[in-house]
């Protein structure tokens, strides 16, 4: 069994052991990393929305211009945006068996991830650079 | 997938819905993904926020009167559940990656803690919110 499956794979190929999809494991570490930042993160982040809920935008673009807030928020769009663009594209790669659909939704899932990304970095860092308008 | 042309051995076929005894385990699985959605309404809620507050007083005072309605405060507290659920979950895949908790026992045990978690910490954080009067 192993001689007519194996004579198609260079030795380099086996040596890297990334398999027939040519990226091994990266996607499920990537995951699982991105996850373990966004523990803390999401904590931080409760405690953040508590502070912010019902302040004023005075209060809130003042709170966003402190170095650290502007900071653990740009991470935290960061980690979840990595862990959410995994995540969701293994649900639609899951669901949807179609090549051409499935290739839609996946390049859409990366499209709407990096949108929401650089909107929200690059708010937060106008208002850490210039401070409340 | 059960293709033998190949010669390759029958391999096992998932569990379908139909079929599969339901239980804690698989509603944390299928509660984990749905979670994930919720997460992905939050993150593009979230950037929203941060246009709005870099767009001026006018644009924010007009995005936070849109999530302090009621409608509002009903998805935000669904994904405040919905981010206690990943921590807990997170956490729960950590020691299943060690190796650890995968026992039937175990994992119907942290099954239970997880939901519980989320629950009672999305509880907790709005009472808090209410009490310091952020809301």
């Amino acid at each position: 069994m192993s001689t007519s499956k194996s004579q198609f794979r260079t030795p380099l190929s086996r040596a890297r052991g990334l398999g027939a999809s040519h990226h091994g494991v990266g996607h499920f570490i990537s995951e699982r990393v991105s996850g373990l930042a966004l523990v803390p993160l999401f904590i931080w982040g409760a405690f953040a929305g508590i502070r912010l809920a019902g302040s004023d935008f005075d209060t809130v673009a003042a709170w966003v211009a402190i170095p650290i807030n502007a900071v653990l928020l740009s991470l935290l769009f960061i980690a979840l945006l990595v862990h959410l663009k995994n995540a969701i594209q293994v649900v639609i790669e899951d669901y949807v068996e179609a090549f051409a659909p499935k290739a839609a939704l996946v390049i859409g899932n990366l499209f709407v991830c990096m949108l929401a990304g650089a909107a929200g970095i690059v708010s937060i860092l106008k208002i850490a650079f210039t401070g409340a308008l | 997938m059960t293709e033998t042309s190949r010669g390759l051995p029958e391999r096992p076929l998932s569990p379908h819905l139909q079929v599969w005894r339901w239980h804690i385990t698989m509603a944390c699985s299928i509660l984990h993904r749905a979670s994930l959605f919720a997460l992905y309404v939050g993150v593009l809620l979230l950037a929203g926020w941060a246009l709005a507050l870099a767009s001026g007083p006018d644009h924010y005072a007009c995005y936070t009167d849109v999530l302090g309605s009621p409608l509002g405060k009903l998805v935000l507290f669904g994904i405040t559940v919905a981010v206690f659920y990943n921590v807990a979950y997170i956490v729960r895949q950590s020691f299943w990656d060690l190796g650890k908790g995968f026992d039937p026992k175990t994992a119907n045990l942290t099954g239970v803690v997880v939901i519980a978690f989320a629950v009672a910490a999305a509880v907790v954080t709005w009472i808090i919110a209410l009490a310091t009067g952020a809301i």
